[in-house]
């Protein structure tokens, strides 16, 4: 019930949140390639309608192959991710459904029938369809790979910043007020640009580092380079890109959600003019509450991280502690100026529009008027900390800060790293050394896993560090959970750890497999 | 256009929508029926294979209309999605997983290094046929039958059953359900093999498997049929939204909305014309009139369902908590929206059929699936 939350519930929602973030990480394995490949296997295969050049054809096979044994996982999990929301998260399926569930629906109709559909046209179609219907097809695959991912995209940017709706006392939930605000919002669409330029560049490096093992073993040698110089070219693009929007991304936390930023960034006391860190080692024993040092070594960019959050050098960023303890003064997207509110005031002012709402329903039933009306303006007044109302004690504000900082930084550094890997690969396919540079093929081969890290990194910045929340200041994870036992998600946990490794397992060996086996010969 | 329509109105055009997606979901899951006859129909290794690539070109559209059905009533009945998801665990995971084994089996099935053999996938291959089939039919047997739970005045759900939603299966009438659903699913993947595989002795063990499963298919089909209608449903007022049992509930339904009624003869009549004519002369007709049949036969028994102040999800321990397509839907600002999206349907349903028809032209034999140039399962 709304009323009472236990403390029964933590291993409850312990075990669901793992089960999401083994579901949800898993299918973030896969997801990426199929965004990228889908749209280098388009670029190649116009290559081939364009010069008629039968080793282009062969080229798009090749990767198609490994597209289609990469897709089939990446299905498999998305399945059990939407269900999910309803089977472990429920009470978040009511109180936000009016919301989510749309770019869920539309995701459905707009972009899975189109990928699907198209897919089979492109694998069946090369025999039966003319070379322009084929190409469309390819098109077609892409692109809806690429609108899928931008409407769960937008899903959960609305969960990091809800907006463009309005709670509706009498049904107890968020109702939707005006979908271009929810579809447009800042952080969607930089979410989305992120999101989908990163999947290239993931996909950019997987190319590059298949091909380079095709020039080490000397073979191919004329698939792999023309493959390089497609991938290359588009990671080199991607990339920058991938920087920019990430850069974006972080203007857009530091509005919307200061602890997020403060945990990157490992900033505990607040200050004007802050610096980004490059590197930096944090302590183990800094609590928000006691005098330790917060980072024990760094290296820092001076006045850096306001100018990324707030486009401003001597903006003031508050850390940790100034969040919890508040008192600090800021400036919100209005231009309005607010003095932040402590953590423990903030819960107050949740638990005060808790039981307004469980007032005016109370009032509901014995019809009084005057009171419910009464009621209501106490609840809206504060509905703004909702989800704060649900917290016992004000250090649960806090998310883990160790792994939103070291995954926030292994991110970025990565992202610098791949830019300058792209333009060592380019700068020698250009001089057509690149087949004799055997530590450069090398480091391509070991570069495959990285753009996977980077990802999966970024994720775990996104969604751990916006714990306690699953929607941002208005409902915390542990009031979303499904109220089922404990012990039924821990064996469905379980259970699917199990399919899901024995499923990588068997991808990762066909894949490398296939890989062995290389291109088929004449490219019919 | 639709923001000129009343809430309700907007209830009932997504429930029509669910409803058309369920039934085409059903249709579809023809490849689910065909997954359990590989080896009934294939006695050697090269002609199973063509059965499953038969099959193989068609999964990714059940599972997609599968997602998308979750999708579409995630949107439209959110109520719905919480508490049945939510409460009725074990049942639902149990589909899930039947479905996730089955979205890698073709691609990897006959791969080389596939880790764990041709045979496993097959197995899976063949449970998601089985189970699946059977367990959605049984959960949507609870649409009539009613499960355990409790709305509190958050709209918060509170399951009560201890099995999280097994105990559905110790309903018989669901089971009839599952049951039903399954033999339907093996009959019409039986018509889908005469028309499609071009080999008359696939073709001609097919044409005997029709009547093998129409047969079981009609008794749990009219048994089901029958309970429903003459047993009690659960009615509810549509301005006071007191829930209460009325007596062939769903007979009344027809009665009083004759033209649901005649969909749904007009749908068996066309599936039974469809499987004698296969069963007798072969051809492809069938498979497509069965298709017809099929989708007007489920949309009819849905949206008897959801209409005509009948309660869709009916929870057998506190009536009152029954859900109806007013008090779980999205609100009037969110289905308008939706409606919007909901314009594309038919042109979704325009590409499919034309890339159906794309690469159905010519059939499959086993010179295709011998072809190592193309791309088989
Ligand atoms: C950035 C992209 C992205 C992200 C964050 C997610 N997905 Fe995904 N999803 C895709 C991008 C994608 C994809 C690339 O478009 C896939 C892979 C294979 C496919 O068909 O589409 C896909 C497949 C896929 C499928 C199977 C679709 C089919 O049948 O074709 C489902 C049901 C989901 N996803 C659901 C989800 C949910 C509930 C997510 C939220 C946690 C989620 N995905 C995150
Ligand atoms: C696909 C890439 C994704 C990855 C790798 C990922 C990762 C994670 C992780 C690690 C957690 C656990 C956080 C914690 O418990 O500390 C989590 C939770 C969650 N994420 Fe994601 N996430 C992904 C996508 C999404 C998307 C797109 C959505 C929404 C549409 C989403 C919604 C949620 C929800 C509802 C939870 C559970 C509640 C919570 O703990 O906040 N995630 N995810
Ligand atoms: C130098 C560059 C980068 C910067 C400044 C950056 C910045 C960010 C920030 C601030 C977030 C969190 C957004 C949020 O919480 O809403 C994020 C998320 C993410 N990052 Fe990066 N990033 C960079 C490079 C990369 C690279 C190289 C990859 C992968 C190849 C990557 C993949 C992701 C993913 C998948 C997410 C989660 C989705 C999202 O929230 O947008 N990023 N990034």
């Amino acid at each position: 019930m709304i009323e009472n939350i236990m403390l029964s519930d933590l291993s409850l929602v312990n075990w669901s949140r793992g089960q999401f973030a083994l579901t949800a990480m898993y299918h973030y394995l896969f997801v990426p390639l199929t965004l990228g490949l889908s749209f280098l296997m388009a670029i190649m295969e116009s290559l081939y309608v364009k010069t008629g050049n039968p080793e282009w054809k062969r080229i798009t096979k090749f990767w198609m192959t490994l597209f289609g044994i990469n897709f089939a996982i990446g299905v498999a999990t998305g399945l059990i991710l939407e269900f999910e929301f309803g089977t472990n998260w429920s009470r978040y399926s009511w109180f936000v459904g009016d919301i989510f569930g749309a770019p869920l629906a539309i995701e459905g109709i707009m972009a899975f029938f189109l990928e699907s559909t198209f897919i089979a046209v492109m694998f069946f179609g090369w025999k039966k369809v003319s070379k322009k219907f084929h190409l469309l097809s390819t098109w077609l695959v892409a692109i809806g790979a690429s609108l899928s991912a931008l409407w769960i995209l937008v899903a959960n940017a609305w969960m990091q910043y809800p907006t463009g709706m309005n709670f509706n006392p009498d049904t107890a939930r968020n109702e939707m007020l005006s979908f271009w605000d929810v579809f447009l919002s800042p952080v969607a669409v930089n979410k989305f640009l992120h999101t989908i330029t990163s999947a290239y560049v993931l996909s950019a490096i997987f190319v590059i580092g298949v091909s380079a093992w095709f020039l080490m073993k000397k073979r191919h040698i004329v698939f792999a380079k023309k493959s390089m110089v497609i991938a290359a070219t588009f990671g080199l693009i991607t990339g920058g890109y991938l920087i920019f929007t990430g850069d974006g991304s972080a203007y857009q936390v530091a509005q919307k959600q200061p602890m997020k930023l403060a945990a990157m960034e490992g900033l505990y006391d607040g200050q004007e003019g802050a610096g980004l860190l490059v590197f930096g080692m944090l302590n183990p024993d800094k609590e928000w509450n006691n005098d330790e040092e917060a980072v024990l070594a760094k290296v820092e960019v001076p006045k850096l991280l306001s100018i990324l959050g707030y486009r401003n050098k001597d903006a003031f960023v508050p850390g940790v502690t100034n969040l919890m303890e508040g008192g600090f003064k800021y400036t919100d997207e209005k231009g309005n100026k607010h003095t932040a509110l402590s953590a423990e005031e903030k819960i107050n002012r949740g638990r005060i529009a808790r039981t307004a709402l469980g007032d005016y329903k109370d009032a509901k039933e014995t019809g009084d008027e005057q009171a419910q009306k009464e009621h209501l303006e106490t609840f809206k007044a504060n509905f703004q900390y909702f989800g704060y109302g649900f917290l016992n004690n004000p250090g649960d504000i806090i998310p883990n800060v160790p792994l939103t900082f070291y995954s926030f930084h292994i991110m970025v550094g990565l992202g610098f790293y791949f830019l300058i890997f792209f333009v060592l690969i380019l700068f020698f396919l250009f001089k057509n050394t690149l087949q004799n540079k055997r530590w450069l093929l090398w480091l391509a081969l070991v570069s495959i896993p990285l753009p996977y890290i980077a990802s999966q990194a970024g994720w775990i910045v996104a969604e751990v560090g916006r714990q306690p929340w699953v929607i941002q200041d208005l409902m915390p994870t542990i009031a979303a959970v499904s109220r089922i036992d404990a012990t039924s998600v821990q064996i469905t946990f379980w259970m699917f750890a199990a399919i899901f490794t024995a499923l990588l397992i068997a991808e990762i060996s066909i894949l490398t497999k296939q890989i062995r086996t290389g291109p088929k010969t004449g490219g019919q | 256009m639709f923001e000129t329509l009343s809430h309700l109105a907007l209830q009932q055009y997504w429930w029509f929508i669910v409803s058309l997606l369920a039934s085409l979901l059903v249709f579809l899951m023809f490849v689910q029926g065909g997954q359990t006859m590989i080896y009934t129909l294939g006695k050697d290794e090269i002609e199973r294979k063509v059965i499953v690539n038969a099959l193989g070109r068609k999964w990714e559209f059940t599972f997609t209309t599968l997602v998308t059905f979750g999708g579409a009533f995630f949107a439209s009945f959110p109520l719905f999605y919480a508490s049945s998801f939510g409460g009725a665990y074990w049942v639902w995971i149990a589909i899930l997983i039947a479905f996730t084994i089955q979205a890698f089996s073709y691609e990897y099935r006959s791969k080389p290094n596939n880790v764990l053999g041709k045979k496993t996938f097959e197995v899976f291959l063949f449970l998601n046929g089985f189970l699946g089939t059977i367990l959605i039919g049984t959960a949507v047997g609870t649409f009539f039958t009613g499960a355990e739970f409790i709305i509190d005045r958050y709209n918060f759900v509170e399951w009560q059953g201890a099995a999280y939603g097994l105990e559905a299966v110790l309903n018989f009438q669901n089971v009839a359900l599952g049951l039903a659903v399954f033999f339907l699913a093996r009959t019409a993947a039986s018509l889908y093999f005469v028309k499609i595989i071009d080999d008359e002795v696939i073709e001609k063990r097919a044409r005997k498997q029709i009547l093998f499963n129409a047969i079981p298919f009609l008794v749990f089909f009219l048994f089901f049929v029958f309970k429903a209608l003459t047993t009690k449903g659960y009615a509810y007022d549509m301005e006071s939204f007191v829930v209460s049992m009325e007596p062939n509930k769903y007979l009344n339904n027809f009665i009083e909305m004759p033209w649901i009624a005649a969909v749904f003869l007009v749908g068996v009549l066309l599936v039974l014309y469809a499987i004698f004519r296969t069963y007798l002369k072969g051809g492809s007709r069938g498979f497509n009139l069965g298709a017809i049949g099929v989708v007007l036969t489920v949309l009819a028994l849905m949206l008897n369902l959801g209409y005509n102040g009948t309660a869709f999800y009916p929870s057998s321990v506190d009536p009152q908590s029954s859900l109806t397509i007013q008090n779980a839907s999205s609100s009037e600002f969110t289905l308008t929206v939706m409606s919007y999206v909901s314009l594309l349907v038919p042109f979704v349903l325009a590409y499919i059929y034309y890339a159906w028809r794309a690469i159905d032209l010519t059939g499959i034999n086993k010179k295709d699936v011998e072809d190592k140039d193309d791309h088989t399962y």
